[in-house]
């Protein structure tokens, strides 16, 4: 996903001259072509990632289009102020390119892991949160990013994910895609996330419970339109996160949700990671197994909530 | 201990000529006004906002998003009151905005915003963010081969965010000689001193290490800044810092180097006395 991400970016700069690639300390390989070819607008400019926000701030006062690249916890946790009031404040169209989000960097521990930036990132009044699922969507989100008014924060996962995105279900910034049509159950999730919806949706199946899938990649602004739409008849909305439990898709959906319906609310099933930071390492995938979202875990957080929906009174279920 | 320049002892007893006494005045008159404003931070910048804008930046005011303009971002943004006297003497806005400072319906708050304030190219307040941006803004200049220079001034308390010497490395990796900081070095931020919250010196070799030409002088005379100022970049290929020697509270007796004068709530009937004195009446 990251070099489809970092390719789009050398194609987006061959075909506009406003597109700037600006990294902190990437590895070597990043961009190599674009910095022969466009070597005045490929910057490299240290681990100094708060003056990096602000410069591109004023790259973008004047007409550029920055695409800034570093790793994702530097972004929201050591650049908030700057994020806040050089790029939102101004409203500056400069796209944060943030590499690992999530539990990608499981291995290197909890300063690496972006458990919470989504939920630091969607607190922002003008930012775009987006969270492409797999590479053939990164890229197609890419084309979309150079004229979008304001900052973007795009949540990259890894190398690898599987190609789960369609081309005919094309991309646009805060249209979630449909997967699946709603059964008695709604999955929506966001990021890679959406390749366990699918495999959860199939274990299901083979219980007999039709479940459909609502893809999320923009977190911010909520496809309210779309998630109002899946939610009509349905029994159980569940959401799927690689994120803590406070302030990511999971609130989003809730407060969406009770915002626009207000009463006759479906039952919901928030699953997420813990609210705290994860002292172990492994991998990506056997953390999220570790916290419940495999998708044998979810198809039977799933089943649970479901019978009990269908015993009590709406609620709020969370990991 | 701090250092005492020759510079900062001339800020001290440097004498006001009328134009400095009459943007004091209006100053004052804001804070009047509103009840309330930085004070001290605000005296002390005046000769280099006066200068900068009188005699300096290639700006217009009934074109203020020229694209060739000087671009200046007043990083430390709670000295605004002195921008926004030059601003409107300027005539980027009436003068009768002034007494609106940080009334509900004003474009003049307690910081300047970007798109508010005619004449303000970003919205400072928070520290530590505007030489980034100043970078960057100097930047686009040289990559789009045009001839704005680029002034970024900053407190020298503010100098105390890590945020500046990343900006500082930056742009002396860039070679930006088209960026001028300006440094109000007045030595008493907030709390107290600088030599005791956080000692700068010595604040010339620090600039000088980073890769700056570095000039100082004393921050109140215009002439010196006049000079100086015409004149840059100090050396070709480097980025120039201007450490301007100030006195906090200048031209109020009461408020030279008083930290309770930082900020001001209120103005009492012996203060503005007292001021009427100082500065004329108002």
């Amino acid at each position: 996903m990251r070099n489809t991400a970092m390719n789009m970016v050398y194609k987006l700069a061959a075909s506009d001259e406003r597109v700037l690639y600006i990294g902190s300390d990437p590895g070597a390989g990043t961009l190599r072509a674009m910095s022969k070819e466009f070597p005045k607008r490929h910057l490299i400019e240290g681990i100094s990632e708060a003056h990096i926000i602000g410069m591109s701030a004023g790259l973008a006062m004047e007409g550029f289009v920055p695409y800034v690249n570093t790793i994702a916890t530097f972004l929201p946790r050591r650049c908030y102020e700057q994020v806040a009031v050089d790029l939102c404040l101004h409203n500056l169209p400069v796209r944060l390119i943030a590499n690992g989000g999530g539990l990608v960097y499981a291995p290197l521990g909890p300063t690496h892991q972006a458990i919470e930036d989504i939920a630091i990132m969607r607190a922002l009044p003008n930012m775009t949160v987006v969270c492409p699922c797999d590479a053939d969507e990164a890229a197609r989100l890419m084309e979309k990013t150079l004229d979008w008014t304001g900052p973007i924060y795009i949540r990259l996962g890894k190398g690898g994910d599987a190609i789960v995105s369609k081309a005919e279900h094309g991309f646009e910034i805060g249209k979630a895609i449909l997967m699946r049509p709603p059964g008695e159950v709604l999955m929506v999730s966001t990021g890679i996330m959406l390749q366990r919806a699918i495999a959860t949706a199939d274990l299901l199946a083979a219980q007999g419970i039709r479940a459909g899938i609502l893809h999320m990649h923009t977190v911010k602004p909520l496809d309210a339109e779309a998630l109002l739409q899946a939610v009509r008849g349905i029994k159980l909305v569940a959401t799927l996160e690689e994120h803590v439990p406070s302030g990511g898709l999971g609130s989003a959906v809730a407060e969406t949700l009770i915002d626009k319906l207000g009463s006759g609310l479906p039952a919901m099933l928030r699953l997420s990671l813990p609210d705290r930071f994860m002292h172990n390492y492994g991998s990506q995938d056997s953390l999220l197994k570790k916290h419940g979202l495999s998708a044998n875990a979810i198809a039977t957080s799933i089943e649970h909530a479901l019978t009990a929906s269908l015993t009590s009174a709406p609620q709020l279920h969370s990991t | 201990m701090i250092q005492i320049s020759p510079h900062a002892e001339a800020a001290l007893t440097c004498t006001l000529d009328e134009r400095s006494l009459y943007l004091r005045r209006l100053v004052l008159g804001s804070v009047r006004s509103a009840g309330r404003g930085h004070v001290g931070p605000a005296l002390s910048l005046i000769e280099i906002v006066r200068v900068l804008y009188d005699d300096v930046l290639r700006i217009d005011p009934k074109n203020p998003r020229d694209p060739n303009r000087d671009r200046a971002i007043l990083s430390k943004g709670h000295g605004c009151l002195a921008l926004y006297a030059l601003l409107a003497d300027r005539g980027f806005f009436p003068l009768s905005e002034l007494d609106g400072f940080c009334g509900p319906d004003s474009i003049l708050g307690g910081h300047p915003e970007y798109g508010m304030v005619p004449g303000v190219e970003a919205s400072t307040g928070a520290l530590g963010h505007g030489l980034s941006i100043g970078v960057g803004l100097a930047l686009a200049a040289r990559m789009r081969e045009r001839s704005y220079r680029t002034f970024v001034l900053l407190g020298d308390g503010e100098i105390n965010e890590g945020s500046v010497w990343e900006a500082a490395m930056g742009a002396a990796k860039h070679r930006l000689d088209n960026l001028v900081a300006l440094i109000d070095y007045n030595k008493l931020q907030s709390y107290g001193p600088t030599d005791y919250v956080l000692p700068l010196e010595p604040l010339a070799d620090k600039w000088r290490s980073f890769g700056f030409a570095v000039q100082e002088l004393n921050g109140h005379d215009v002439g010196a800044l006049r000079t100086v100022l015409t004149q840059v970049p100090a050396a070709p290929g480097k980025p120039t810092a201007i450490i301007c020697h100030t006195v906090k509270g200048k031209g109020l007796p009461a408020a030279e180097s008083n930290a309770d004068w930082h900020h001001k709530n209120k103005l009492t009937d012996s203060e503005l006395d007292a001021i009427r004195v100082a500065v004329g009446d108002f």
